[in-house]
């Protein structure tokens, strides 16, 4: 790694009043003051607010972590690649609401970022990442670490900047909060040449944060939204597709009241899991590939969707042209593209969940005076849930459960602790058994399916959340894409609880090796479980970082083994669950069919003439 | 599915073409046409994109570049109530036996000659994708060398200005 020359020392030449940026009409809390563009970065985070950041230097970026070594507010927590830096972000910002902050250099620091950038953009979670960038003077002459990473992440950001002017690191980093932040959350990045950063400027707060072309829409049109009354007052069989909208809206609260006000089921998505209590009643589960079969069948079923910040995502719908093909749509989103993008709404809502569901609410129970009778509605779910409830059969091989392993994890650490799963077999079964109860507490890769993402996420929702516990939930594959970060983890004393659910092997690839491949499993045995090489020994992978690491290879042994990892608090540990590689995850619609086509087994379809 | 005229107020930063041909391309929506400028308002430019695409699609078109910050406005140009032009240069064989049938030709056409050589014209055209679509099938016969042509550009008929209200703050 090259370095360049040392950036002046922070001796800051106050300057009185005369440098406020022209069109800046925002009162002023400081003087402006002479420092550096490294200074400025440091200085506008420290503004913000910003207390964590995960980041790696190198050289174009080095100038910006000699001032962020002096600062008193900012902990920043080394990571070993950037790509846990911005998963950590990720963790940190879905675990509190808050902006969750990533650092890294230029070039291959920059790429190493893609992957968590693109994954917050399908999520939609506030991240801003800053990268250095190579000197102004040598931009676009192919200089050494020099990669085109505001080009590169267009199409993977809410937005991005190119700052190559050190007066601009104010406003630039604010805007990116703000937009980070606002309406739809996403990932902005910020780049920022390494003679911007060396550069002198006159910082003054706060900056303007106004863009011409930004603006968001909360309010609800009340038209639309007494439609949308209107038809929920009259659906004999509503649903509430609850999306990951509504935690990023924080209206689950509102969402309460107005399944109080209809008494209409709710089904809440991979993201929306924790949106609405899993031990409430009206609640039936996940929809989708993976979903329940109430979920999954009474959104075919219905004659109202009510979408509330969810995006119709082809997990969820299976084949669109036959997805609840009786349903009209409601559909509410901050984000006026997700409307109609997919399916047909009936009534459209832009606005933010936190205003337009009270509004509902009140109109619902203000103005219609007779809430409909859901009761027949009601029967057919009940009997739904009675006959289909999520379950497993114990595996043939003898070998332990995965299901039962995660069963015993929920109900022993409950739910107040925060979940944090990767890709798979096993972020599928963490979302069905462990019960959901709250918001911000179940944490995964949604729609881009990161695998490696657990580890590195789960880290920075326990920096973001010290005392409570934190559960990585991973599956063999996925930790060996990421389990460099338990060093970080040892080192800062991050004490994060890794459950590696250890089938051998890449098993959703696996599974659909099984079901749709002729049990042909093409590439997909890793020799990390029971009988096999361990290639990795996961536990003395995990004593090697300094972590607590535990084997538990017999569902008998499963309480004890969470129990003592429950038990230790003052470094991460790491279990290594051996399960059976041939459990599957149930149910389960098949790629390119229709949700119609649910099986609750292999080739078993449930016979719902019978149960209504 | 058919051609829209849409005209797409920006501000005109670095890489903001790039923002918006960078999300017709990952979107899937066809571009038939696709030009850009600056306006009467310093720091804002002007793209007249011509789409491929109807009903739902162009709405989410429409909604999709709405969320690039940089784009400030989008209005559909429908072709009643909006004047589009296309513009192109050919350059045709004209020796000194052919030319005055190619200059004819282009004169019909309300075209110029914009350049003369001894084997050549290059001639300036306006107007409809039609009537150069007629030019050059009036063209072809003496044998055309080059073209080169222009994104559509169109502007709503009456006093109205687009930018009037996008950028009143």
């Amino acid at each position: 790694m090259t370095t360049g020359p040392s950036i002046t020392p922070a001796a800051v030449a106050q300057k009185i009043g005369t440098q406020a940026s022209a069109g800046n009409s925002a009162a002023k809390t400081s003087q402006p003051e002479r420092m550096t563009g490294s200074q400025a970065i440091v200085r506008s985070l420290e503004m913000l607010g910003v207390t964590d950041v995960f980041g790696l230097p190198g050289g174009a970026i080095l100038p910006t972590y000699d001032p962020l070594f002096d600062s008193e507010q900012i902990n920043h927590i080394l990571v070993r690649h950037e790509q846990g830096a911005g998963h950590a972000a990720q963790g940190y910002a879905l675990s509190t609401g808050k902006v969750g902050v990533c650092i890294a250099t230029s070039g291959p620091g920059a790429t190493n970022l893609l992957t968590p950038l693109a994954d917050a953009n399908m999520d939609s979670v506030p991240v801003v990442a800053i990268t250095g960038q190579v000197s102004s003077k040598v931009l676009g002459t192919d200089a050494f670490q020099e990669a085109d990473i505001v080009g590169m992440t267009m199409p993977i950001t809410k937005h991005s900047f190119m700052v190559r002017d050190a007066q601009e690191i104010p406003r630039c980093i604010a805007t990116a909060f703000r937009l980070a932040s606002t309406g739809r959350p996403g990932p902005v990045l910020v780049d920022i040449t390494k003679d911007a950063q060396q550069g002198m400027m006159d910082f003054s707060w706060p900056p303007t944060t106004e863009v011409r072309g930004y603006s968001v829409v909360t309010r609800g049109h009340s038209k639309q939204i007494r439609e949308a009354t209107k038809l929920i007052s009259e659906a004999q069989r509503p649903v509430l597709y609850v999306g990951g909208g509504m935690i990023r809206a924080e209206a689950t609260e509102e969402l309460k009241a107005l399944v109080e006000a209809t008494g209409a089921p709710v089904v809440t998505t991979l993201t929306a899991r924790g949106a609405f209590p899993d031990s409430d009643p009206h609640n039936l589960g996940m929809p989708g590939m993976h979903g329940t079969v109430p979920a999954v069948t009474a959104m075919q079923k219905s004659d109202l969707l009510v979408a509330l910040g969810s995006r119709f995502d082809d997990r969820v719908t299976g084949v669109v042209s036959s997805f609840a093909p009786e349903a009209k749509v409601v559909h509410v989103d901050i984000d006026p593209a997700e409307i109609s993008k997919i399916r047909y709404a009936d009534v459209p809502i832009v606005g933010d969940l936190k205003y337009v569901l009270p509004e509902l609410t009140q109109i619902l129970t203000e103005e219609f005076e007779h809430k409909p009778d859901l009761g027949p509605w009601w029967n057919t779910l009940n009997n739904l849930k009675k006959n289909f409830p999520l379950g497993y059969t114990s595996t043939e091989d003898g070998l332990g459960q995965p299901q039962y392993v995660l069963e015993r994890i929920s109900e022993l650490t409950g739910p107040d602790a925060f979940y944090v799963a990767g890709v798979g077999q096993h972020q599928m079964w963490s979302a069905q058994f462990i019960k959901h109860e709250r918001p911000r507490h179940w944490i995964n890769s949604a729609g881009l399916g990161t695998m490696g993402y657990s580890v590195p996420a789960a880290m920075g929702v326990q920096v973001a959340n010290p005392d409570s516990v934190v559960w990585a939930i991973d599956g063999d594959g996925c930790f060996q894409m990421t389990n460099q970060e338990l060093a970080t983890c040892v080192q800062n004393n991050i004490p994060i609880k890794v459950a590696v659910i250890n089938n051998s092997s890449l098993g959703m690839v696996r599974q659909w090796q099984n079901l749709f491949y002729d049990g042909r499993y093409s590439n997909t045995h890793l020799n990390t479980g029971h009988g096999t090489a361990r290639i990795p020994d996961f536990v003395k992978l995990a004593e090697a970082y300094g972590c607590a690491a535990l084997r538990c290879e017999s569902d008998d042994d499963v309480d004890a083994t969470i129990q003592r990892a429950l038990e230790i608090n003052d470094r991460p540990v790491v279990i290594d669950f051996t399960v059976s590689p041939d459990a599957l995850v149930w149910p389960m619609v098949p790629a390119g069919v229709s949700n119609d086509m649910i099986q609750i087994a292999k080739n078993m379809t449930p016979d719902f003439g019978n149960e209504e | 599915m058919s051609r829209h005229t849409l005209s797409v107020l920006v501000e005109d930063k670095p890489g903001v073409l790039a923002r918006v041909s960078g999300l017709f391309a990952r979107r899937m929506f066809n571009i038939d046409s696709l030009a850009v400028g600056s306006t009467e308002v310093p720091g804002i430019s002007r793209i007249t994109v011509v789409v491929d695409a109807d009903g739902i699609l162009l709405e989410q078109v429409t909604k999709q570049l709405n969320k690039l910050v940089h784009v400030l406005k989008i209005v559909e140009l429908a072709p009643e109530t909006s004047v589009q032009r296309d513009h192109m240069m050919i350059k045709v064989k004209a020796d000194a036996q052919a030319r005055l049938q190619v200059t004819q030709a282009a004169d019909l056409f309300r075209a110029s000659i914009v350049d003369v050589s001894t084997e050549s014209v290059v001639i300036e055209a306006t107007g409809s994708a039609e009537k150069l679509e007629a030019l050059l099938d009036v063209l072809e016969p003496f044998g055309i060398r080059e073209i080169v042509r222009a994104g559509t550009l169109g502007l709503s008929r009456g006093p109205r200005s687009m930018s009037e209200k996008a950028l009143r703050h």
